[in-house]
């Protein structure tokens, strides 16, 4: 499987702060990556700059061998990267169905038509298409204020897959879904990725959802990346343990299955 | 096209009864149509920008500067076919509107709303300090004439308000599918949220300014049918209470429909009529109690009388 994504000494500083230092990442095609760490390791702060949301202050972004640095979020997406956010950005006084056809029709085009009708029958067809894909149909015609969380963030992955991506950033899927909820969420999510062939690299706070669902997992800390291996090599990782899961909580019994991991505060 | 058929029914009904109207009713009558009409046009650009979640305070400015190309084009280029005239106010309106909306397309809110005041009062000052337009008291239009035709000044009345009636019935159809349009639709999601625009690969800054431009082109056209009717163009068509006046239409109107705007600009003369005829002294008492009356029982405007909520619902 080839690179698509590639950072080299990837650095961003916030004054005295370092919230990135030489984060060195490749992500191959149609990869799931996990993204642990503690709050304000750098996860996000990773996440913005590959969107081009944040500038970095030093190092390189290729993406499909070619340099996205200093893009802005817009060009960014119509490449080829799309983000879902920690706190679902949806449009609150409008219909989950008309979320999803405003996203695929701004996403697919290059011009936006002033004339033609938005909601055409073969839009509305593929948006309802996609909210089935969610597992959402339900709620298409209800306003997003009415909607309960756990659906508003299948609603915020939908959109931001809207184009097709190559590779999805996922900031925390599961943030704020209830404990039984997030697997069926995931489960959702991940065939839907699956499905897209896209690369998907998402931050996670749940170890066992990073222990099920990904291929591979960066581990930040302090803004660095302390590991970047495949999940059962990560997760057992003595500074990963130490810094990102917390030894104290964590426990390895030899032939037991189940594991509980709780992350260090 | 099948999608907009009803409306555009609607809205031909409409012309055809306007063009009715226009035949029977008194002199007074029509003339206040017109002139509701063409402000009609200028409150749909405002409503077009609220839609995106921008107020903006100075479409006065447009307004004036549409009034002012009609009567400079014709008193000092001798330019004086309606149409041609109609055209050079949209077109202006629409060449400021570029170069000032570089600026104003980054601002939201508040400073949106002042910064548009501001340069509205700008056009203001100058036209009261240029003594070769008039100065305070402004000037009189030149009559116009219609491919070649001058009708007289018994008639010209009419003919302007036939031409406000048909400029009324384009600007409604194209608007109603603007509305309904990927890019009409990319002004309420950029008033919900921007970041999510930004993140569909589409830049709020841009599409902002072209609903300025469309904005402005619009309230040209007003200015130039308002100067067209009344004959006479004076400053205090670019004022801030011209542009307060605007708002406060699309306030009464609402963004729900085009068509609430004809409305809501016609029920705003009569009653700003209505109010001077009762109250000399304090009409804006009138108007200010029923505005009032709108923000409190119909906060999204008249059309809101026409829909059913659907909020909350929906949930099969």
């Amino acid at each position: 499987m080839s690179v698509i994504l590639k950072t080299k000494n990837l650095s961003k500083s916030f004054g005295a702060v370092t919230a990135a230092a030489n984060i060195n990442v490749e992500i191959h095609e149609r990869e799931i990556v996990g993204v642990i760490g503690a709050n304000g390791a750098g996860k996000t702060t990773f996440i913005n700059m590959v969107t081009g949301y944040l500038k970095p202050s030093a190092g390189e972004i290729d993406f499909r061998n070619r340099n996205i640095l200093g893009l802005s979020p817009r060009h960014i997406t119509k490449i080829g990267i799309s983000r879902s956010f920690q706190v679902p950005q949806l449009f609150s006084e409008l219909t989950a169905l008309e979320n999803i056809v405003i996203a695929h029709r701004l996403m697919k085009a290059n011009r936006l038509e002033v004339q033609a009708p938005l909601k055409t029958q073969s839009a509305v067809d593929a948006a309802r298409g996609s909210l089935a894909e969610f597992g959402i149909a339900d709620y298409a015609e209800a306003q997003v204020t009415a909607l309960p969380q756990g659906t508003r963030k299948l609603l915020d992955i939908a959109m931001a897959m809207a184009g097709s991506p190559d590779l999805l950033l996922l900031d925390e899927p599961t943030s704020g879904v209830a404990m039984e909820e997030k697997f069926p969420l995931m489960d959702t999510v991940m065939e839907a990725v699956k499905r897209s062939r896209a690369a998907c690299l998402f931050v996670e706070h749940d170890m066992e959802i990073v222990a099920r669902y990904t291929d591979r997992v960066l581990a930040f800390y302090d803004g660095h990346i302390i590991a970047d291996a495949p999940t059962e090599e990560a997760l057992s990782n003595k500074e990963v343990r130490e810094y990102v899961i917390g030894t104290e909580l964590h426990r390895e019994k030899e032939g037991k299955e189940e594991r509980t991991y709780v992350e260090s505060p | 096209m099948e999608y907009f058929r009803r409306t555009n029914s609607f809205f031909a009904a409409a012309f055809v009864l306007l063009l009715a109207v226009g035949l029977m009713a008194p002199n007074w009558f029509s003339y206040l149509t017109t002139i509701s009409l063409a402000k009609a046009l200028v409150v749909i650009g405002l409503v077009i920008l609220l839609r995106a979640g921008l107020v903006s305070f100075g479409q006065g400015l447009y307004y004036c500067l549409g009034g002012y190309s009609v009567g400079i084009a014709g008193h000092y280029l001798q330019w004086t076919d309606g149409f041609l005239v109609l055209l050079i106010a949209m077109v202006v309106s629409g060449i400021v509107a570029a170069i000032l909306g570089l600026l104003l397309c980054r601002y939201r809110e508040i400073f949106f709303a002042m910064l548009t005041m501001a340069f509205s009062m700008i056009l203001y000052g100058i036209l009261v300090k240029s003594v070769g337009l008039g100065s305070t008291d402004g000037f009189n239009i030149h009559s116009v004439s219609f491919f070649g035709w001058e009708p007289g000044t018994d008639k010209l009345g009419l003919i302007v308000y036939f031409l406000a009636c048909l400029a009324a019935l384009i600007v409604a159809v194209l608007m109603h599918r603007y509305f309904h349009s990927p890019v009409g639709f990319a002004g309420e999601a950029i008033r919900e949220n921007e970041i999510r625009v930004e993140y569909l690969g589409v830049s709020p800054n841009r599409i902002i300014f072209s609903k300025y431009i469309l904005a402005a082109v619009l309230a040209g056209a007003g200015g130039g049918l308002t100067a067209l009717a009344s004959g006479h163009v004076d400053p205090e068509m670019a004022y801030w209470t011209t542009s307060g006046e605007f708002v406060f239409v699309a306030l009464l109107s609402g963004t729900a429909h085009v068509a609430a705007v004809f409305i809501a600009a016609f029920l705003f003369e009569i009653i700003r009529t209505y109010a001077f005829d009762l109250a000399p002294y304090n009409w804006q008492m009138i108007l200010g109690a029923t505005l009032l009356l709108i923000i409190f029982f119909l906060p999204k405007g008249l059309w809101s009388i026409f829909t059913i909520r659907r909020a909350g619902g929906g949930v099969k």
